[in-house]
């Protein structure tokens, strides 16, 4: 007996008399005998003591952001984690539970679900959310086949300031259902290092289009300028999907209020450690009347017999168990214990402690551009208003520079010339309230000495 | 205390609606807990950030006037008022850290303690995923591994852990078959798919681009009908998906048949891995001509279900198909350092932000480590044999959808108690005054009434008999006292809840009443 079987050699026996056979063997008789119990190469199992050993000594093998200052972002962000959030999450009740199908049993998870519904509304200025989405990658996917559905087209535009990441992920979503996904350009790019910006996309929005994709702030740091942008596309029938950073929602106007039909968000990085890049969250809110055709759980209010108030997945005829290949979605499990932790993130930091949050890391980033542009050869580049995250004209290739950097025990920011080769000499960098002006410094003072 | 006795005793008690077991997991009815946003106090806080250190700029003059924000309407709390809060909420929840879990296809197993330290290991949690590769090889290293690991265990050789649950892995899987069928110029329409699949199947294949073509199965054996199955195949089909074992827990006893007559005409073979725990060590997909498979991972390994995921989806597949696996694939260098491989021009491309749950792969890992090769055997082997040992103890109250021995989960057949007018949905209610989280009920589709049993491995035979107990005692109850089953439950905060209102009067979030 090894493993975690409580089964006895005796107790297996009364077992098997019971069911009426004499071997193991013989429940697995359905099985082709030549392939039955075959001899997996894999080593013997360990101890606990061996395996805590081994993967502890593993992880030490690794750069941590706790020992290591960093100035990377491109997308995954670390903020401070309150205590009470591990804790909480590692409750038995919430960690060990399943999937509320049964909602007398489970209106813990529920309620919960219906508080994160209602943050992430209150976040983005939506009416709808769902319980969650895999991550703000698919997410985007997701969204792009929502808007699809809900206009009967299949064209979709993405600005190439929305995370690479998600557009691959977007890219693949689109495949299987043949959308056809035109990637247009927010930016421009000289050879002095300055970098400029497209806002008028009057050209590409025609009613072709399902929907347009953005990132706000986008990629690069900047807030894209979103004034008339739903106008325009309502003009044609089309919506305007936002890809949006919760901590920014504490200090700038939520997509709703810019007439956004359908919101997708990182939830991670608000509630959890960076956990190299998973589990993650996605946030997806939409309008009201889009309902129908969202992807995912929904948690509704409702009332027992007694009138009393409960909580129960509903809106569930879009969903894949009861539509099958009509379903707005194949998502079954998606990532409710990271919406948990998001969920009393945002309950532990309240309205003050998020704008807390995201105005010190303002702050820190702009102390760091400030310090930056004074270092001769470096140039920050932004041409729009920006947050916590900005790129940086370099003297060398970034790439060269994040090297130097880690020979100093930096990890840099993220080299944007993997992404576009006109912009190798970029280095983006971001700041977050657990930036010490210490690790500031330094990064400056080693760039300055490169 | 036979059966019978028991039930007798809950009616002397005086109260039927409280069962005699003494295991109720809920008191009773409750008052509800308020909304979190109703506890809010206007100025209170739960913490505090250190004093800005660097000098202040003027938000105005970063943020132009026209976006900035003022009003955000978040709860203001204490930090105890949090704690309170959730654990509240905590409280209302059925576990399997203190409860039984029979929930079929669900694999609800146990999962060890050391995996939650594992993963808690700040050189593993504190990892940015766009650090260099050189600096975090042993993330990378437990990529990898577990890459290797999952290709032995299901004879696939060709894995990534991107996708991030079943219904993700399927996609990703379905993809791959579309891009390999591309690659060859061939465009084709169909997927077929048993009439007893899960519902993200047909999902996935709409998802995917295809047309999915439904096949029948026998009401006999159980498994797909065969002869459905081959008139049904034709060169226009891109794959067929099949679980394995089944939704009804039965091996597809002619699965290698279908392998080979689905190859001969160029149609992939695509296994639903939801039930792999079956077979974790007793046989490989792989070996039988299964193509692409994906791993649940929070159902065959160590991911607990955290109230509906965080999961795990790796893919598996066969050699001719990696290829088109996801980019980038963790790969080993000569020098034994291990690294991204992003150059991968047939990859069907990125399905995942990162590198999927990477968090769920370590625990995973652990436990495979942990397990090792005779453990993984054990693990498999003590599936099939709680399942059989419990669908013995049911035997002479219930009757099953098919009656042979069955895999990791058997199928029972609620249509008997209709007569009393008692359906499935009003058994799984009364289970839960009996201290039972219901097992999967109305799933597969095709068994009418259907209740599922799957106890995995880890429940120990004093478990599955104080459950087949109070199951027979709720079918004892449903013969003589059927009402009590029909307003089931009792003993739970909140009685049954109107879906229909629900639905029809949607209450999706919080909205501050106006004063
Ligand atoms: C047979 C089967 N297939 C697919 C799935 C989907 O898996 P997931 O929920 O991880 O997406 C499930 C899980 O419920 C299942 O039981």
């Amino acid at each position: 007996m090894s493993g975690f079987i409580s089964t006895t050699p005796a107790e297996r026996d009364v077992m098997l008399s019971r069911i009426g056979v004499s071997t193991i063997d013989q429940l697995f008789e359905d099985l082709p005998t030549e392939h039955y119990r075959p001899d997996l190469d894999l080593p013997a199992g360990l101890s606990e003591l061996e395996t805590w050993q081994l993967l502890r000594k593993l992880s030490e093998t690794n750069l941590d952001l706790e020992r290591h200052p960093s100035f990377l972002g491109a997308g995954a962000y670390r903020h401070f984690v309150p205590a009470a959030i591990g804790h909480l999450i590692s409750r038995g009740e919430f960690l060990t539970s399943y999937t509320p199908y049964q909602p007398e049993v489970s209106q813990g998870t529920l309620q919960a679900v219906y508080e994160w519904q209602s943050i992430v509304c209150a976040l983005t200025g939506m009416d709808i959310s769902n319980a969650s989405v895999y991550d703000a990658g698919t997410g985007t996917g997701e969204a792009a086949r929502m808007a699809c559905a809900l206009t009967r087209r299949r064209r979709v535009l993405v600005l190439d300031t929305v995370n690479p990441r998600y557009r691959e992920v977007l890219a693949t979503y689109a495949s299987g259902p043949d959308i056809d996904v035109e990637t247009v350009a927010a930016f421009t790019s000289r050879p002095d290092g300055t970098l400029g910006r497209v806002t008028d996309f009057s050209t590409k929005i025609d009613d072709s289009v399902a929907c347009m994709i953005i990132q706000q702030p986008n990629f690069l740091g900047w807030m894209e300028q979103v004034e008339g942008l739903s106008d325009a596309l309502a003009s044609v029938g089309a919506i305007l999907v936002v890809i949006a950073d919760p901590v920014s929602l504490g200090v700038i106007r939520p997509p709703g209020a810019y007439g956004a039909g359908i919101v997708v968000g990182e939830g991670k990085w608000t509630g959890g450690p960076v956990d190299f890049g998973g589990p993650l969250v996605g946030m997806f809110a939409c309008r009201k009347d889009f309902v129908r055709q969202m992807p995912g759980r929904i948690v509704g209010s409702t009332i027992d017999g007694d009138g009393r108030k409960g909580y129960v997945l509903t809106l569930a005829t879009r969903e894949q168990h009861i539509r099958r290949e009509k379903a707005t979605s194949n998502i079954c499990t998606a990532e409710a214990l990271i919406a948990l932790a998001t969920t009393i993130y945002f309950c532990h930091l309240g309205p003050v402690g998020l704008r807390e949050v995201a105005e010190q890391s303002i702050q820190k980033a702009h102390y760091l551009a400030s310090r930056i542009s004074l270092l001769p050869g470096y140039t920050v580049q932004s041409t729009a208003p920006w947050l916590y995250e900005f790129p940086v004209h370099c003297p060398k290739p970034a790439a060269q520079v994040n090297e130097a950097l880690l020979g100093s025990g930096i990890i840099g920011g993220y080299d944007l010339g993997l992404e576009d080769q006109a912009l190798a000499h970029s280095l983006l960098l971001c700041c977050t309230e657990v930036t010490p002006r210490s690790d500031i410094d330094r990064l400056v003072d080693v760039l300055g000495s490169l | 205390m036979t059966t019978t006795e028991h039930v007798e005793v809950a009616v002397q008690a005086g109260s039927p609606l409280r069962p005699a077991s003494g295991h109720s997991i809920f008191a009773g009815r409750q008052e509800g807990i308020p909304v979190v946003f109703e506890k809010s106090v206007k100025g209170r806080r739960a913490g505090k950030l250190p004093a800005l250190d660097v000098p202040v700029m003027d938000l105005d003059e970063i943020i132009p006037a026209s976006e900035r924000r003022h009003e955000l309407p978040l709860p203001e709390l204490s930090e105890l008022d949090v704690v309170r809060h959730f654990t509240r909420l905590s409280k209302r929840n059925y576990s399997i850290e203190s409860e039984f879990y029979p929930l079929g296809s669900c694999t609800m197993k146990y999962n060890p303690k050391i995996d939650e330290n594992v993963a808690a290991l700040p050189g593993f949690r504190n990892l940015h995923p766009l650090q260099p590769a050189a600096t975090v090889q042993g993330a990378l290293k437990v990529i990898h591994d577990i890459q290797r690991q999952l290709a032995e265990i299901t004879g696939l050789p060709g894995v990534s852990t991107q996708p991030v649950a079943g219904a993700h892995g399927e996609l990703t899987g379905i993809l791959m078959v579309r891009a390999a069928h591309l690659k060859q110029g061939r465009m084709r329409r169909k997927v077929l798919i048993p009439d007893s699949a899960h519902g993200t199947n047909p999902a996935t294949a709409a998802m995917a681009g295809y047309e999915s073509i439904t096949i029948g199965h026998d009401r006999v054996t159980g498994e797909l009908d065969f002869e459905d199955f081959k008139s049904k195949l034709d060169d226009d089909c891109a794959a067929v998906m099949i679980t394995l074992p089944n939704t009804l827990g039965l091996f597809e006893r002619r699965i290698e048949e279908i392998c080979r007559l689905a190859h001969q005409v160029g149609c992939f073979v695509y296994c639903d891995g939801a039930n792999l725990n079956a077979l974790v060590g007793q046989i490989r997909p792989g070996d039988l001509g299964v193509d692409l498979l994906h791993v649940n991972l929070h159902k065959t390994f160590a991911v607990p279900h955290g109230g509906g995921g965080p999961g795990g989806g790796a893919i598996c597949v066969a050699a001719g198909l990696e290829p088109f696996l996801p980019a980038p694939l963790v790969v080993q260098a000569a020098d034994g350092s291990f690294a991204y491989d992003a150059h991968r021009p047939d990859s069907i491309g990125r399905v995942h932000s990162y590198q999927g749950n990477f968090n769920a792969v370590l625990r995973s890992y652990a436990y495979i480590l942990q397990l090792g090769k005779e453990g993984l055997g054990e693990l498999g082997a003590n599936a099939v044999l709680n399942a059989n040992y419990m669908r013995a103890l049911l035997a002479d109250d219930f009757t099953f959808y098919v009656d042979r021995i069955c895999m990791h989960e058997f199928v029972l057949d609620g249509r008997p108690f209709k007569e009393f007018g008692v359906r499935t949905l009003d058994i799984a209610k009364r289970l839960i005054d009996h201290g039972y989280h219901p097992p999967t009920i109305y799933f597969p589709l095709i068994a009418p009434e259907a209740i599922m049993i799957e106890p995995t491995e880890t429940e120990s035979k004093e478990t599955m008999d104080a459950f087949a107990n109070a199951l027979i005692a709720v079918a004892h109850e449903a013969r003589t006292t059927p009402s009590v089953v029909q307003n089931a439950p009792h003993m739970t905060p909140v009685g049954r809840l109107d879906e229909v209102r629900a639905a029809r009067q949607p209450d999706l979030r919080w909205l501050a009443p106006v004063s």
